[in-house]
């Protein structure tokens, strides 16, 4: 079931066409990676899904329902641009925002109680957060964004400022909110954390949707029929390029093994390919490269970028 | 509605609760109080030391005349004695030797000899005594010259003081006795209260604006609440707290100056028969004698004329334009704290904004002396200036009409600029790192949300 969708949002700043007809829906209990490079309109979107801004057309749906406004209390949203209050106290200042979120007092104090215990910052309760290094202070912010247990959390480059120990910190995080049945939007350029977390994406280039899928889908989709062949022994006859179901691409020789990337040629099958290889020497492992997402990313991009420019 | 109190409440207490609050809430009261209070102190305090000056004098013009002067005294001495301390003079039995020689009344001149420099205080309070002395003399001379009977009598009947009474007309054709300084002053202490607050509290709203910008959290928060109820909490959050400050300050000022006058009363009494004493002597005496009266009726008719004046009107105005005049700036501010990056585009920003409240204080004045006048009443009718403009009208007493529609456009215009905030403000808030021009700002009017 989609926990949010968005059909054919469009949002114009006065000239400046910032979405042009973009369409998500986002599973319940899913991670849905929203890419694209810089001004392509994520953040637009993003808070238009926030109600920040409103769209000039389109629909948007929240648990199968249109949109309202009560429904902000539903999502939590870590803005790529966030901050705090450098003169309020953390503990103040956390409850302040929870609050503002719809909690009681209460349920704040107690809801916060545990994710500082959780987070080992206890101690930070009553520091100002101009004392607190930027790590520090994006752990509090992390809290904030999730402390009223939203059904829909928007994570807009939640990693900058965290050292590798933190990021694996907020990313166990993300996961584990994910298990327990909370949908998560989020947004990013770092393509190697995308692979990791992300179930789904979708891609805006130019204020356009360019790609949309399951992750594993789209690289499938941008495979391009290559393989990895480690081999042993000499490969005389494929030299010469005659006669074999493939192209080679890249072809290197170690005092071990001797290594080859290899393209199939369209219509032929994996198997063939195999067969064909099988005869000529004594394989040792035999992979098919799948693009990853940064490779995917940057190709999409160029193309379209190609395609806006004619 | 529930959001905007939880934001009003926080904007409130993190300022009232800042020391600077504090300080300044409560130094401020006390260093007025310490103003006021300090130069009186300071004038009754000075000079308790005894001073005796020897006066030697040959002409028998002054002699017995100067007597003591609170704590100076005069001593006469005989020639003899002039002729020993005069040649090495030390003020070990007198502070100072007063030499009156015998052509005074042709060259006017005296000496007083010391062998330390002469304070100003003693230096006037000789001097005065001499003239008054001597120009008596010298009257009297005249008066025995021309040989007219009674002339003396005749001259003196010649003073003249006019006291003016204004009488303002009322609405039933009954003369009220109104006065001009005190509306005046009411005016003058009213609008410039007003400013004072607007700029202040004003520049606040700007900053805290500023602030939720620069440290981005604006953006975390107007994802749970709407960038309207955001500012509008800020800005009465803020408005809340200038009117405590405001309220500690009567409070606090009233209590000060109750006390210090309990306290000083004895101490102001005495002062007062000094400085009579100072000034008797022949003529000067008997002006006082006769101002004296006076005093008490102008007291009393202060409090009378205070009662003439409409002061419901006047305390019910001073808080509405109060509130108008921060509510208009504040939203100008706020709008202008959301759409720049920098302090040095604030500034430049701010300037046409507080122009027209920098001019309505250039003209108080010119309002205050004339508040019937063209300046005064269009200045008391357009919104960016009637707040300190009427509120010096006010206390003189003008048409209702004129009140009813400076309040109506004042009212009018704070919903058109709140609306017009709101609009720059949701779109200010999330621009960043854009050099931001008037013309941008007019295009952000018209975007929908």
């Amino acid at each position: 079931m989609d926990l949010f969708q968005a059909n054919n949002i469009v949002k114009d700043y006065a000239g400046f066409l910032a979405l042009s007809s973009v369409s998500i829906s986002v599973k319940e209990a899913s991670v849905f990676g929203l890419l694209g490079p810089n001004g392509a309109g994520k953040t637009t979107l993003i808070r238009i899904i926030n109600q920040i801004t409103a769209p000039d057309s389109g629909e948007l749906f929240f648990e199968g329902r249109p949109l309202k406004a009560d429904d902000i209390y539903q999502i939590g949203y870590l803005p790529e641009e966030r901050g705090l209050y450098k003169k309020m106290k953390v503990g103040e200042q956390a409850l302040y925002l929870a609050q503002l979120k719809g909690m009681s007092k209460r349920d704040a104090l107690k809801s916060l109680k545990y994710w500082f215990e959780k987070f080992e910052i206890q101690a930070w309760w009553g520091k100002k957060v101009e004392e607190l290094s930027k790590g520090m202070a994006q752990k509090v912010q992390f809290i904030t964004t999730v402390i009223h247990q939203p059904k829909l959390l928007i994570f807009d480059e939640p990693f900058t400022g965290f050292d590798p120990i933190n990021t694996n910190l907020i990313k166990n995080e993300i996961l584990e909110l994910k298990k327990q049945g909370t949908t998560i939007i989020f947004s990013t350029h770092n393509m190697s954390s995308v692979e990791e977390i992300c179930d789904h994406i979708a891609l805006i280039n130019q204020s356009r949707k360019i790609l949309d899928g399951q992750i594993d889908d789209v690289k499938e989709r941008f495979k391009t029929n290559t393989f990895e062949v480690v081999y042993r022994g000499e490969a005389p006859g494929m030299k010469h390029h005659s006669g074999i179901p493939f192209k080679i691409l890249e072809h290197s020789e170690t005092s071990r093994f001797n290594q080859m990337k290899i393209q199939l040629n369209d219509g032929q099958s994996n198997n063939e390919l195999l067969g064909a290889l099988m005869n000529q020497f004594e394989i040792v492992s035999f992979k098919e490269l799948i693009p990853s997402m940064n490779e995917v990313f940057i190709h999409v991009v160029e193309e379209s970028n190609r395609e806006n420019k004619l | 509605m529930n959001k905007s109190i939880l934001i009003l409440k926080r904007e409130y207490l993190t300022r009232v609760k800042k020391k600077s609050f504090i300080i300044m809430t409560l130094l401020v009261p006390i260093m007025m109080a310490a103003l006021t209070i300090l130069p009186t102190y300071l004038a009754m305090m000075d000079d308790k030391e005894e001073r005796t000056i020897a006066v030697y004098d040959p002409t028998s013009l002054i002699l017995d005349k100067l007597g003591d002067q609170g704590y100076t005294k005069f001593h006469y001495i005989p020639e003899q004695e002039y002729n020993e301390v005069s040649k090495n003079f030390k003020s070990d039995k007198y502070y100072a030797l007063l030499f009156i020689p015998t052509n005074i009344l042709t060259t006017n001149q005296a000496e007083l000899i010391s062998d330390k420099q002469i304070t100003f205080d003693v230096k006037n309070l000789v001097t005065g005594r001499i003239e008054n002395i001597i120009e008596a003399e010298k009257r009297q001379q005249v008066i025995t010259e021309i040989g007219v009977p009674d002339l003396e009598k005749k001259l003196a009947s010649i003073k003249t003081n006019i006291k003016l009474n204004t009488i303002k007309v009322g609405e039933k054709g009954q003369a009220v006795k109104s006065s001009t300084e005190l509306a005046m002053a009411i005016g003058y202490a009213a609008g410039f209260l007003i400013y004072m607050f607007v700029f202040i509290y004003g520049t606040m709203v700007m900053r805290g604006v500023m602030e939720e910008k620069s440290s981005r959290i604006v953006e975390v928060i107007i994802s749970s609440v709407k960038p309207f109820q955001l500012l509008f909490g800020k800005i009465v959050g803020i408005g809340l707290v200038g009117l405590t400050q405001i309220a500690i300050w009567m409070i606090l000022g009233s209590a000060i100056l109750t006390g210090v006058t309990a306290f000083m009363g004895q101490g102001s009494a005495e002062t007062a028969v000094q400085a009579q004493s100072i000034m008797s002597g022949g003529q000067a005496m008997s002006q006082m004698a006769a101002a004296a009266p006076a005093k008490e009726n102008i007291v009393l008719d202060i409090i009378q004329m205070a009662g003439n004046l409409n002061i419901p009107l006047i305390i019910f105005s001073l808080f509405f334009y109060f509130i108008g005049g921060f509510l208009l700036y504040a939203s100008l501010m706020g709008a202008i704290g959301s759409a720049v990056d920098s302090d040095e585009d604030a500034q430049q920003m701010m300037l046409p904004v507080t122009m027209p409240l920098i001019f309505s204080i250039i003209i108080l004045f010119a309002v205050a002396k004339n508040p019937e006048g063209p300046l005064a009443f269009w200045a008391s009718m357009i919104p960016l200036t009637s707040p300190v403009t009427m509120m010096v009208r006010i206390p003189y007493g003008i048409p209702a009409w004129q009140i009813i529609l400076s309040m109506s456009l004042l009212i009018a215009t704070i919903f058109g600029t709140i609306w017009m905030a709101g609009k720059i403000y949701r779109t200010g808030i999330l621009m960043y790192g854009k050099k931001i021009t008037l013309k941008e700002i007019a295009k952000w009017l018209f975007y929908k949300n």
